[in-house]
C-alpha cells in the first residue's frame, strides 16, 4: 500500500556516478541545491536541466525511479504551485472570480515547482547511486574536523546508516500490519479526520513494538560481531580521492560558474524576445 | 454457500518495469466444512492468493464470488467478505496492540459495528475456542508466551465469526508441542463449528495429517488440486517442483525402489506403520 | 583442551510487575556445566523458553553468568579485557535474518565484522570473498540483502561471522523462520563448515531432523541440561522427549512403533535412509 517510497533506496548499477567518492556526491548535491536558488531566470533552468539529465543518464538508474521519489511530495508540490500562482502580486493574466493569476505568479509558480522537483530528483540521484553505508562514511569523513569539538561524528553517521538501511524493512512491515488489521475489518479511509487518525493506532502500536524489537536484535547482533564504536575500526572502502573524483569536482565548479554567469551574459528578456519572434 | 475463485490473475506493479505476475489464472471453490491444505514455495503466490480471497487485494482480472455474488459489485460491502473469510497472517501476534487480551479480540467485531454485548460475547467465545485460560483475559497480550499470543491473534479473527478461516503458516517458529497444539486446535474448530479451513503450510507432514484436500501452487498457478492420497502419488512431479512428499510416504517409495512390493498410499506415520506391518505379515505371517 | 567450558552456570534476571517493580527472580539457566571441544558439532534442543538461547548467549559474552564461570578458549567471559577476543573466537548467528543484516549490499554486511576488529582494507576484501564462497553466496555479493530469500540471508549472516575467522559459530535457531528449502541450505552450509573448515558448531534448534548430524546433543528444560548424549542415544528416549515438549525424527517414530508391535528392527534409527536400509533387509 505504501511501498512506493524510494527515497533512500539504493539502486545497484555499474556506472561512473556509482563509483564516485561519496564525498563528491554529497558536496555535489549541496552545490546543486545551492545552484537551484542562485538564479532567477530561464537560462539558469536550461543549464540546470541539462546538467541533471546528463547526471541521470550517466548514473544508469532508470528515470522512473527518480520520478517515483516525487510521489512523496506531490501534495507539497501542488501547494507550492497553487500558492505561488494566486498569491503573487503583479500584472493580471486570467481572473477566476476573486482569484487572479498574474504573469509574475505564473512565472514563480513554474519556477518554484521546478525547483522543488529538481531538489528531490537531485537528492534521489545521490541516494540511488550510493549505498547508505558508503554515504555515511562520506559524511563521517567530511564532518571529521568536528570531532575536535567533541561532536560524536562516528556515532551520528552509524545511526544514519542504520536508519537508512532499515527504511525498506519498516515500510514492508507497515504494509503487512495494515493488511493484517484490514483483515480484521479496520477502516483506514474514514472521512472524519479524528477517526482517521485514531484508526492508525492499531498500526502504529505494533509498528513501534516491532521497531524496538528489531533495534534490540540488531544491537545484539552488532555487539556479537565486535562492534565497539569508531575506535580502531578499519574501512572496507577507505575513502581516497581518485582522478575521476577530481574531475567531478572540476565539472561541478564549472557548472556552478555557468549557472551564475550564463544568465548574466544571456539576459532573460533577450531570450524571451527571441522566443516570441520565432 | 462458500467462495468461488474464477480465473483470477494478479499482477504486481502492472504497467511498470517491475511488473510481475503473482497469481496466474487460478480457479477453485471452497466448499462448506472443508479442510484444504495449500502448499508451495516461498514466493509462489500463495500468500497473494489468500489476500485476494479475503478482499485485501483486488484481482487484476477474474472474479471472486461470495454466496454467488461478485464481491466487487457496487452493492457488496467488502467488510462482509473480510469477516466471513477470516485471514490469519503469518506471525499474527505481531499485530496485537490493545492494553489487554480481551480488548484486542474485540477489535474485529467492533469494526463490524455490532452492539457492545454482542462484541463481548463473541470475544469471550473466541477466547474460549482457542483454549486460553480465563485468568489471561485481562493481562497485557505482551506478557503472554509465544504460543498464547498466537492463539489470542487467532481468536481476534475468530471473533468475527468467519465461515472460512485461512491460516498462513500458523505454526512458524513454535516448538514441536506448540505446533501440535495449534494444529489440533484448528482441526477441532473445523469439526466443532463446521467452518472451512485453508491451511497454508510448508510442512507436507502437517498437511497430510490434517487436510482432506491439497492445492499445490507453483509460479502463481495451481498445479494439483486433489485429495492428499492422490497428490502424494505424484512423487516425481513434486520432486521436480522442489517439493517433497511427506516423510512416511517417502519411506515407502524408497522401499518400493528397492524391489519391496510396498503400496505407496500411506501419507501419515500410522498408515506407513500399517503398510509395513502388512508387508511383514505377508512374509512372516501375522504377528500377535 | 576444551574450547568452551561452562561450570555450574546460573543466570538470573528480575521479573517485573506492571509498574516495573521487581516482584521475583527468574532462573533462566540453572546450574549448567558442559564442555565443548574444538571441532565438535553440538546441538542444543529444548522447547521455547527452556533457556537454550540464554545459555548460548553466555558463550560469546553477550550475557554473563550470575553464578559459575564460562571459559572460552582459555578466557573467562567476565574478563573485560578479553571481551572482543572472546566474541571473535565464538561468532553468533541469530534467528531473524532481517534483524542482523547491517549494510545494504551483501559484501558490506560481511565486511562489517572484520572492519570492527581492525582488519586492513585489502584483507577485508579477501576475507569477504573467501567467506561468501564458503557458504555459496559469492555470486550474490553485489546484491541487496532485501532481494534474497530467507535461507540466502542466513547464509550471508554465517559468512559475516566466518569473515572474523572464529573457532566456533553459535547458531541460535537459525532456521526457525525459514521454509524447508532455506532450512536445507543453511544446514548444508553449517555441516560443510564443520566438516571442511573444522569449525566448532553449536546449533540451537527445535527441528529434530537437524540435530541428527550432531556429534553430541544437549536437551534443556527449565534452565537445566536434562539429557545429553549422541543423537542415537537421545532419540531412543522418545517418551521423555515428548514430555519435554519435543519429538523425535519421523523415521525414529516409525521404527519405534514397528518394534513395539513385534517387528525385529534395530534400535537407534534416526534417519530415513537408516530406516529404509533396516527394513529392506527384513522385508
Amino acid at each position: 500500500m505504501i511501498r512506493e517510497i524510494t527515497l533512500g533506496q539504493y539502486y545497484p548499477a555499474d556506472s561512473i556516478i556509482h563509483k564516485l567518492d561519496p564525498r563528491v556526491k554529497l558536496m555535489g548535491t549541496i552545490f546543486f541545491i545551492i545552484s537551484l536558488f542562485l538564479f532567477k531566470n530561464f537560462v539558469g533552468y536550461i543549464v540546470v536541466t541539462i546538467f541533471l539529465i546528463s547526471v541521470i543518464k550517466l548514473s544508469k538508474v532508470p528515470f522512473s525511479f527518480m520520478v517515483k521519489g516525487m510521489k512523496a511530495i506531490v501534495f507539497l508540490l501542488m501547494l507550492t504551485v497553487v500558492m505561488n500562482m494566486f498569491m503573487t502580486v503583479g500584472e493580471p493574466l486570467v481572473t477566476l472570480g476573486k482569484l487572479t493569476i498574474t504573469k509574475e505568479g505564473l512565472r514563480s509558480a513554474i519556477f518554484m515547482g521546478l525547483r522543488l522537483m529538481y531538489l528531490v530528483i537531485g537528492s534521489s540521484v545521490m541516494t540511488l547511486t550510493t549505498t547508505p553505508n558508503n554515504l555515511t562514511d562520506g559524511m563521517e569523513k567530511l564532518m571529521n574536523p568536528l570531532k575536535k569539538i567533541k561532536v560524536p561524528v562516528h556515532e551520528i553517521s552509524m545511526m544514519m546508516s542504520i536508519a537508512l538501511s532499515f527504511i525498506p524493512t519498516l515500510v514492508e512491515e507497515t504494509d503487512k500490519i495494515m493488511k493484517a488489521q484490514t483483515a480484521r475489518c479496520a477502516d483506514f479511509e474514514s472521512k472524519n479526520l479524528i477517526k482517521r487518525v485514531k484508526s492508525y493506532i492499531p498500526v502504529l502500536v505494533p509498528l513501534f513494538i516491532s521497531a524496538f524489537r528489531r533495534a534490540n536484535d540488531l544491537a545484539m547482533a552488532m555487539e556479537a560481531r565486535c562492534y565497539n564504536g569508531g575506535e580502531g575500526r578499519t574501512k572496507m572502502y577507505p575513502l581516497e580521492y581518485k582522478k575521476r573524483d577530481r574531475i567531478a569536482y572540476a565539472i561541478m565548479l564549472i557548472y556552478l560558474i555557468l549557472t551564475v554567469l550564463l544568465p548574466r551574459i544571456i539576459p532573460f528578456d533577450l531570450l524571451v524576445g527571441l522566443l516570441f519572434k520565432a | 454457500m462458500g467462495i468461488i475463485v474464477n480465473h483470477v490473475n494478479y499482477i504486481y506493479n502492472e504497467g511498470t518495469a517491475l511488473e510481475s505476475v503473482a497469481v496466474r489464472d487460478v480457479s477453485f471453490a471452497v466448499n462448506e466444512g472443508e479442510f484444504i491444505g495449500v502448499i508451495g514455495h516461498t514466493g509462489c503466490g500463495k500468500s497473494t492468493l489468500m489476500q485476494l480471497i479475503n478482499g485485501i487485494l483486488k484481482p487484476s482480472s477474474g472474479g471472486i464470488y461470495y454466496n454467488g455474488q461478485d464481491v466487487y459489485d457496487d452493492d457488496f460491502d467488502l467488510k462482509t467478505l473480510r469477516s466471513k473469510v477470516g485471514l490469519v497472517f503469518q506471525y499474527p501476534e505481531h499485530q496485537l496492540f490493545e492494553v489487554d487480551v480481551f480488548s484486542d479480540v474485540c477489535f474485529g467485531p467492533n469494526n463490524l459495528g455490532l452492539p457492545k454485548s454482542e462484541v463481548q460475547l463473541r470475544a469471550y467465545d473466541a477466547l474460549k475456542a482457542v483454549k486460553l485460560p480465563e485468568d489471561c483475559f485481562y493481562s497485557s497480550p505482551f506478557d503472554l508466551s509465544g504460543g498464547e499470543k498466537r492463539r489470542v491473534a487467532i481468536a481476534g479473527v475468530l471473533a468475527m465469526k468467519p465461515e472460512i478461516l485461512i491460516l498462513d503458516e500458523p505454526t512458524a517458529g513454535l516448538d514441536p508441542a506448540g505446533r501440535l497444539e495449534i494444529l489440533e486446535l484448528i482441526k477441532e474448530l473445523q469439526k466443532k463449528s463446521g467452518i472451512s479451513i485453508i491451511l497454508v503450510s510448508h510442512s507436507m507432514e502437517d498437511v497430510a495429517e490434517y487436510a482432506d484436500r491439497i492445492i499445490v501452487i507453483d509460479k502463481g498457478s495451481i498445479v494439483f488440486d486433489d485429495t492428499p492420497e492422490n497428490v502424494f502419488t505424484k512423487y516425481d512431479e513434486l520432486d521436480a517442483l522442489g517439493l517433497s512428499v511427506p516423510s512416511p510416504t517417502r519411506v515407502l517409495y524408497k522401499l518400493r525402489d528397492k524391489g519391496i512390493p510396498a503400496k505407496v498410499k500411506a501419507i501419515t506415520t500410522d498408515e506407513a506403520v500399517e503398510e509395513i506391518m502388512r508387508l511383514y505379515a505377508d512374509k512372516y505371517g501375522r504377528l500377535n | 583442551m576444551n574450547l568452551i567450558e561452562a561450570k555450574n552456570v546460573v543466570f538470573e534476571y528480575f521479573r517485573r510487575n506492571k509498574d516495573g517493580e521487581v516482584d521475583g527472580i527468574n532462573r533462566a539457566v540453572d546450574d549448567v556445566s558442559l564442555d565443548i571441544s574444538q571441532g565438535d558439532f553440538i546441538a542444543i534442543l529444548g522447547h521455547n523458553g527452556s533457556g537454550k538461547s540464554t545459555l548460548a548467549k553466555h558463550m560469546n559474552a553477550i550475557l554473563y553468568p550470575s553464578e559459575g564461570t564460562v571459559v572460552v578458549d582459555g578466557m573467562d567471559t567476565t574478563d573485560e579485557d578479553k571481551l572482543w577476543d572472546i566474541r571473535q573466537t565464538t561468532g553468533m548467528v541469530f534467528q531473524n535474518p532481517d534483524n542482523q543484516m547491517i549494510g545494504t549490499v551483501v559484501e558490506e554486511d560481511v565486511g562489517f565484522g572484520p572492519e570492527n576488529i581492525g582488519v586492513p582494507s585489502k584483507e577485508i576484501w579477501e576475507r569477504v570473498a573467501e567467506s561468501l564462497k564458503c557458504v555459496g553466496m559469492y555470486e550474490f555479493r553485489k546484491k541487496s540483502p532485501s532481494r534474497l530469500s530467507g535461507g540466502q540471508k542466513q547464509r550471508v549472516s554465517i559468512a559475516g561471522v566466518l569473515a572474523m575467522h572464529p573457532k566456533c559459530i553459535i547458531l541460535d535457531e537459525p532456521t526457525a523462520m525459514l521454509d524447508p528449502v532455506g532450512r536445507k541450505e543453511v544446514i548444508r552450509a553449517i555441516r560443510a563448515l564443520n566438516d571442511v573448515e573444522k569449525i566448532t558448531i553449536i546449533l540451537i534448534t527445535h527441528y529434530m531432523e537437524e540435530a541428527v548430524y550432531a556429534d553430541k546433543v544437549f536437551v534443556m528444560d527449565k534452565g537445566k541440561v536434562v539429557m545429553q548424549g549422541n543423537p542415537r542415544e537421545i532419540f531412543s528416549r522418545s517418551k521423555e522427549l515428548q514430555e519435554l515438549r519435543l519429538t523425535v525424527p519421523n523415521a525414529t517414530l516409525i521404527a519405534d512403533e514397528l518394534r513395539s508391535r513385534g517387528v525385529n528392527i534395530p534400535e537407534g534409527i534416526i534417519s530415513e535412509e537408516e530406516l529404509v536400509e533396516a527394513l529392506s533387509t527384513i522385508l
